[in-house]
């Protein structure tokens, strides 16, 4: 075998070398011209590496920096809540985002339920202002953009959830209750959902629970907690 | 297998008494309007008319005066496949996963976000249940207010099917979550519109696994024999291609319980 194989290498090493010779008397047959060729090419191939470099840089960039602004557009919000005023004042986050009776969630509240509190106005900023004058005095819902808002096809059951797994509303929502702003609400262009289904980070890395609110991340929780990411029917409707 | 039930798993079945049956049609509008079923100006092609539940007549073929009709309602059957594993003809066939069994509730799903309607499984469903969008849904003016929110509505290009209204188990689980009862529904928690609407009660709705429901009291589903009926006046359409349907039906007359599958000279009542 030790026979046969030095002879294999033997031959594919002949092989090579008359290659190389072939080229190189290549060369030799176009004579003097082939040097100013050469140098030519060399710069060009310089420059094109450079102009590949340069315009990776470029469409990477803006391939990841300035398609994002592009995919989604921002809207603001009609009027700033502080949320963190108002759980400092009512205690929890169930005061104002309750269940129904038939254990659906009621979600973002409507007027009648901030009226309970704001039957004249409480507080001295212009956007609690906003809210009595043109909402609650011409008796309009606020036309609030849910930045949690889940596609048409997607059943989510809070009372599974809270009541069920009691589970915390930080897990899916993060610290919403501590913020004084309310951030832009970006929708994508495409599909027409919130930017926080995707999350904030276009690589879509995450590092908490709350940074996005993809299929994939209910499938994971599920698959840790239950054992099994659990039948379509589970969460479509 | 079970899934969320904490060990406990549900087969919801239906049961439908075709003696009781007067093919009034309250099933299917009720059905429709339920679930947004799409419909046309023209919906006299039945080719390409969506019917979730979907009434045919059937005849002894007698002259008069033995002559004889019944109406058979027929929404999707569940099929619990050969065995009652799971595996449905549809189920099998799908190359998208945009059709699966839920061992939790034995009701086949469909998710139109998922399925690009290649329409095998409209092939393999041996009852004809499966309908495909050829068209995107167009409303009348101001209908649009009259959806429901709990049920998405299809687009064009995919195959949707009857769900045994399971928005409406899916709100009954809520309910029951609410009151701290687990997921531990009542019999009337959760019936589809179908069985609601008829007005002459023919349809019965439950947990084919619960023997205080009335559509176990009423087939006595037979559990070493994927549940077929112990009952003889009840039967399964097409029982011997071993689909493992949850719908059954009820007729006193031999007729009617004969013509549910295609049996061979002498084989019926063996």
């Amino acid at each position: 075998m030790g026979f046969s194989m030095s002879e294999l290498k033997k031959k594919t090493e002949n092989s090579s070398s008359d290659t190389t010779e072939d080229e190189e008397s290549g060369e030799q047959k176009t004579g003097g011209h082939c040097c100013d060729k050469k140098d030519r090419g060399d710069s060009g191939v310089g420059m094109g590496v450079l102009f590949f470099i340069a315009s990776f840089a470029i469409c990477f960039l803006s391939g990841w920096l300035l398609f994002p602004s592009l995919l989604y557009s921002k809207k603001e919000q009609p009027f700033n809540f502080n949320h963190a005023l108002h759980v400092a004042e009512t205690g929890s986050c169930e005061s104002c985002h309750a269940f129904r009776d038939d254990g659906t969630f009621a979600g973002v509240p409507k007027n009648s339920a901030c009226i309970e509190c704001h039957e004249s106005q409480l507080g001295e900023t212009e956007d609690e202002a906003i809210f009595m004058t043109e909402y609650v005095e011409k008796g309009i819902e606020v036309p609030w953009h849910i930045y949690s808002k889940q596609p048409d096809c997607v059943f989510f059951s809070h009372a599974a959830h809270v009541t069920g797994a009691k589970m915390d509303c930080v897990t899916c929502h993060g610290h919403i209750g501590e913020s004084t702003t309310m951030k832009p609400y970006q929708e994508n262009r495409t599909t027409g959902y919130s930017r926080d289904i995707w999350g904030e980070n276009i690589w879509g890395i995450k590092k908490n629970s709350w940074d996005r609110m993809k299929m994939d991340d209910c499938a994971e929780c599920h698959q840790e907690e239950m054992g099994s990411k659990g039948a379509c029917f589970q969460c479509h409707k | 297998m079970t899934q969320d039930n904490h060990g406990k798993a549900y087969k919801f079945g239906m049961v439908i008494d075709l003696d009781k049956c007067t093919g009034c049609g309250s099933c299917m509008v009720a059905c429709m309007s339920e679930n947004n079923v799409p419909f046309k100006e023209d919906e006299t092609n039945k080719k390409d008319s969506i019917t979730w539940m979907s009434i045919f007549k059937l005849t002894n073929g007698k002259p008069f005066p033995e002559t004889d009709i019944c109406y058979m309602p027929r929404p999707c059957m569940q099929c619990g496949g050969k065995g009652d594993h799971g595996h449905s003809p549809c189920i099998s066939v799908c190359p998208a996963t945009a059709t699966d069994y839920g061992h939790d509730t034995g009701i086949v799903s469909q998710i139109y976000t998922r399925c690009f309607g290649c329409r095998y499984c409209m092939a393999a469903c041996p009852y004809h249940a499966r309908y495909f969008n050829w068209w995107d849904p167009k409303w009348p003016d101001g209908m649009e207010e009259y959806l429901s929110p709990n049920v998405s509505p299809r687009m064009r290009g995919v195959v949707e099917k009857c769900s045994f209204c399971y928005h409406r188990y899916q709100a009954a689980r809520d309910k029951a979550y609410h009151e701290e009862r687990r997921d531990n529904i009542e019999e009337g928690e959760y019936q589809t519109a179908c069985t609601q609407a008829c007005p002459a009660g023919a349809i019965t709705f439950g947990d084919l696994n619960n023997p205080e429901h009335e559509v176990s009291k009423l087939v006595k589903p037979d559990t070493h024999q994927c549940g077929k009926p112990r009952n003889p006046k009840a039967f399964r359409l097409l029982e011997r291609l071993q689909t493992n349907p949850k719908v059954y039906y009820i007729s006193e007359r031999e007729w009617v319980r004969k013509a549910g599958d295609n049996y061979r000279d002498g084989e019926w009542g063996k």
